[in-house]
């Protein structure tokens, strides 16, 4: 148990708890970046530095700005008025609190495997010739994945204009 | 240049490929359309100009010059039937014609239907014409001739009836496909009698070809239908087939109607496809077709069939041909008269003299169409030729090509058309059985020159009567010339029309020794030669001082032959009855028999088919009953049961998400522990 | 407890929380946050996993969490499209709306 490790973990704990508790919505996506940075920072010190930094940008670059704009697109929150919770919440802590004692029970009682010595460094290359030689294939369905998600964003998000509910929000 | 007689069949391949391609464009598309259309023509006009080069070589080096090339296409057990494609001195230079032909006639329609909003569909419909006749043309295989030929039916169908708006030319498309209809039958049934007989398909098969000796031999001397041979039956029922195709009298009505397609395609049909299959057939099946049983000698009879059929048939036209109006109708007539000269010389004097007249014909008579296109385009759609006239005048080039179309035509000494109908009368003089077609071809010849001269005088000659009555002119309109790109195709057209007789005139006959199976004698005979030109140079007298001298001033100035014989010219006018003789014979019969056929539809058939479906309604009224009160009854409750099962489950959906992820976050610890539990 | 533990149970930790920010959150938005925490707790998983046996160039964890990365991005693209989408219908981005689909 090293010292970095444990300020990265208690980094992380307060950064998702944070992130998944707080009122304002665009304090949460804040918070879930930096989440996920530190999730990428966690990468590289387990020496597996091209996927942190895969992390940082996919994560941090991509996915936490998404979000932003998803709140900034879905206006009209009631900050404030009403709680950011369901009514049920007690249930809901009960059930979130379970799962993780049971998976702590989970991973206390098994046996696990004494890490390996010598740990070495994976380089972009050696990922590079992997990828393109024995992950060809899952990697052109990733592709074809992401390019079918990118459409089906497209299309979901695109203004129908002749719907009925259009002409509603315009006579708002 | 062995490599040409292996790719020899994509001559009727190409346009036939074109034509698909055509039909998936765009309406829009309409110069990708004729460029499309033109490019594969020109190809396949390449290729068997090339063949034919081929051909004449190895004719002239060796005797024998036919390629083969056969193959399977079904092959059942004990049954094969086969396809092949021919490369021979018939096919070659019927390709050839065709194929220049064609193109000639497709750059021309570019000019000549490029306002009309179906044009896609047009050059679709051209270029699998001219694919399905050349196709005809390469076949090796009677069957797949015959597919050809159907296709050349159903797309001059298409064609005729390409104004389909129009009911006239719906109803001259119908007739078209049901008159050929009949001889197409004929010709079927005789393919099935040759193959019965037979048991082969394929036309040469180095040997064991249906035309080749052995089947020939089988089929002379096999008697059927008590006392017919086989070879004669089989023959004259092929040659109703060509009759159809080829508008030989009586089954000619179709294609004076015809005249309702756009001009091209007129042109098409007469010069280079459509009339054409029918004497390319005959020429084909000439070892069949010119058998006699064997130990006897002289004339089939097949042969004198076809000689007296195509005798009156040029009568026939060409005096029907005099009291026409329509300036595309007396080219149809004449297109049938022609046509019956060329059965009468392939009677009398063999494949090779058809062809040669087949070849001449083309070039002139798709000449003359365009022209007739020509003055058609320029003098907005009339087609009357009381109504035109003095169009010398305002269309110079479409007059001295159309002149030289039409001296063609009338046997003018020198002109192509003059040495093919010579070789015709020559053949048909020197014929063993009789000397009445000889007489009658003479007529027809000076019938042949007067007609297109009262026409020629009526069009271009004397003042232009335009049409008062008519609507499109209304305003101040003259005619004009047609744009280039119907001239030039004119103008290639009538350099053939006047110089391609050389090839075969009777001092170097060329092409008759190129063709015939057999070397035959050819020597000029100078009293037949003399005596065509002095019939067509009379004949042209005659219009000139009938219609030439005194010009038609009005449009409402009767004819000058109607005053002089009125009743034989009303007669004429009518096309000898033909078509009102049909209609009291044969459509009053078939309408007699559909008349019986729906009587004993209502009384018979309908009172059969009320009982059964009496008896299966009240089949049903006890299944009813018998579902309704016994099965329905257990069924329902059955459904009641299960409806309230479900009202209850579903109260437990009530739409919440978090109630549902919720139990899904219950049911993973119920199952994670149960695995732990399970594997500790 | 070594550090592998150590590693696990912290991602344990996270996919709780990214659970309950799931299951307790009223907005779509932060639940499709809670998704994506989830999905990055899991990949810290197959990362320790693979440091942990470490081959050589033996590396498929690392490979899987390159592809699960890609996964998590295309579903938020749609999911926050749907989001939107809904949210375009409904006029309101708190899943608890969301029910016209109960019995």
């Amino acid at each position: 148990m090293s010292l970095t490790f444990l300020i990265l973990s208690i980094l992380l704990i307060v950064g998702a708890t944070a992130a998944m508790t707080l009122k304002n919505l665009v304090h949460c996506a804040l918070c879930l970046a930096g989440v996920f940075a530190i999730f990428g920072l966690i990468f590289i010190y387990q020496n597996a530095e091209f996927i942190g930094l895969i992390q940082i940008l996919v994560y941090v670059g991509a996915v936490a700005v998404l979000i932003l704009f998803a709140i900034m697109l879905v206006k009209g929150d009631k900050f404030g008025e009403t709680s950011p919770f369901i009514n049920s919440w007690k249930l809901g802590v009960f059930v979130s609190f379970l799962l993780f004692l049971v998976i702590l029970i989970c991973v206390l009682t098994s046996k696990l495997p004494q890490p390996t010595e010598g740990v070495g460094y994976i380089s972009a290359k050696v990922i590079g010739r992997e990828l393109m030689t024995k992950y060809v294939l899952p990697l052109e369905v990733v592709g074809l994945l992401l390019t079918a998600a990118l459409i089906g964003g497209v299309f979901l998000a695109l203004k129908k204009e002749n719907t009925l509910t259009n002409k509603k929000i315009k006579n708002e | 240049m062995g490599w040409i007689t292996k790719i020899f069949w994509l001559t009727a391949i190409l346009p036939i490929v074109a034509a698909g391609l055509i039909s998936v464009l765009n309406k829009s598309k309409k110069k990708t359309a004729a460029a499309v259309a033109i490019t594969s023509l020109s190809c396949s006009c390449l290729i068997s100009i090339i063949s034919l080069i081929k051909v004449i070589e190895l004719k002239t080096t060796k005797s024998s010059a036919i390629f083969i090339t056969n193959f399977d296409w079904l092959n059942f057990s004990g049954l094969k039937v086969q396809f092949g494609f021919i490369l021979d001195p018939l096919s070659s230079s019927v390709a050839v014609v065709v194929s220049v032909v064609g193109l000639l006639i497709f750059i021309y329609s570019v000019g000549y239907m490029a306002s009309d909003w179906n044009f896609t569909r047009f050059f679709c419909f051209m270029s699998l014409f001219t694919g399905a006749m050349l196709g005809l043309i390469i076949s090796n295989s009677i069957l797949m001739l015959f597919i050809f030929w159907e296709l050349v039916g159903l797309t001059s169908y298409l064609l005729i009836g390409f104004w389909f708006n129009k009911p006239s030319a719906a109803a001259a498309a119908k007739k078209a496909f049901i008159t050929t209809r009949v001889g197409d039958l004929a010709f079927f049934i005789g393919i099935l009698i040759l193959f019965a007989t037979t048991k082969k398909l394929l036309l040469y098969d180095n040997g064991d070809g249906c035309l080749e000796a052995t089947s020939l031999k089988l089929v002379c001397n096999l008697a059927i239908f008590g006392g017919l041979f086989a070879g004669t039956v089989i023959s004259i029922l092929i040659f109703i087939g060509a009759m159809g195709k080829s508008g030989q009298v009586p089954l000619h009505i179709w294609l004076p109607d015809a005249m309702e397609g756009p001009t091209p395609v007129s042109a098409l049909i007469h010069a280079a496809t459509m009339v054409a299959a029918g004497v390319y057939l005959v020429a084909r099946m000439e070892p069949l077709l010119t058998l006699v049983p064997s130990g006897t000698s002289g004339i089939s009879v097949a042969s004198m069939v076809i000689t007296y059929t195509g005798a009156i048939t040029a009568l026939i036209a060409a005096l029907i041909a005099i009291a026409q109006f329509d300036i595309k109708r007396i080219l149809a007539y004449s297109t049938i008269s022609q046509l019956g000269f060329m059965m009468m010389g392939f009677g009398a004097g063999g494949m090779a003299v058809a062809i040669f007249h087949l070849i001449t014909h083309a070039f002139f008579k798709a000449l003359l169409f365009l022209g007739a296109g020509s003055v058609i385009h320029g003098c907005q759609g009339e087609q009357d030729i009381r109504f035109l006239g003095g169009l010398k005048k305002y269309m110079p080039i479409t007059f001295a090509v159309y002149a030289i179309g039409m001296m063609a035509l009338a046997g003018v000494p020198l002109f192509s058309g003059f040495w093919s109908k010579d070789d015709i009368l020559h053949s048909v003089s020197l014929w063993s059985v009789s000397k009445i077609p000889f007489y009658i071809g003479v007529v027809a010849s000076f019938l042949t020159a007067f007609y297109m001269t009262r026409q020629v005088f009526y069009v271009f000659m004397g003042s232009y009567r335009y049409n008062k009555d008519s609507a499109s002119h209304s305003s101040e309109h003259f005619p004009h010339e047609s744009p280039a790109v119907m001239i030039y195709p004119m103008i290639i057209l009538a350099i053939f029309a006047f110089g391609l007789g050389f090839i075969g005139c009777p001092f170097l006959p060329l092409i008759q020794k190129f063709l015939a199976y057999t070397e035959i004698e050819h020597k000029p005979d100078f009293f037949i030669m003399t005596l065509s030109s002095a019939i067509s140079i009379s004949g042209i007298l005659a219009g000139w001082f009938l219609y030439g001298l005194k010009p038609v001033k009005s449009s409402q100035h009767p004819d000058i032959l109607e005053l002089k014989a009125k009743p034989f010219f009303n007669v004429l006018n009518k096309k000898l009855y033909f078509d009102e003789f049909y209609e009291a014979t044969v459509i009053k019969l078939t309408g007699l028999f559909s008349e019986l056929c729906l009587w004993i539809e209502i009384h018979i058939w309908d009172g059969l088919v009320q009982l059964f479906s009496r008896s299966v309604v009240l089949f049903a009224w006890l299944g009813r009953v018998w579902d309704e009160y016994v099965i329905n009854l257990g069924f329902d409750t059955g459904c009641n049961g299960l409806r309230g099962v479900g009202q209850g489950i579903s109260l437990w959906r009530n739409g919440k998400v978090h109630r549902y992820i919720s139990v899904i976050g219950i049911a993973i610890i119920v199952l994670v522990l149960w695995v732990v539990w399970l594997a500790g | 407890m070594n550090e592998l533990t150590g590693y696990i149970v912290l991602s344990g930790i996270i996919f709780s929380i990214g659970f309950a920010g799931v299951l307790l959150r009223k907005n779509a938005i932060i639940m499709l946050a809670g998704i994506e925490l989830m999905l990055a707790a899991a990949n810290l998983n197959f990362i320790t996993f693979w440091r942990a046996n470490w081959q050589g160039d033996d590396i498929t964890g690392a490979i899987f969490v390159l592809f699960t990365i890609a996964v998590a991005a295309a579903e938020a693209a749609v999911g926050f499209a749907l989001v939107l989408a809904i949210f375009r219908h409904y006029k309101s981005s708190e899943a608890q709306d969301y029910n016209s689909l109960k019995g």
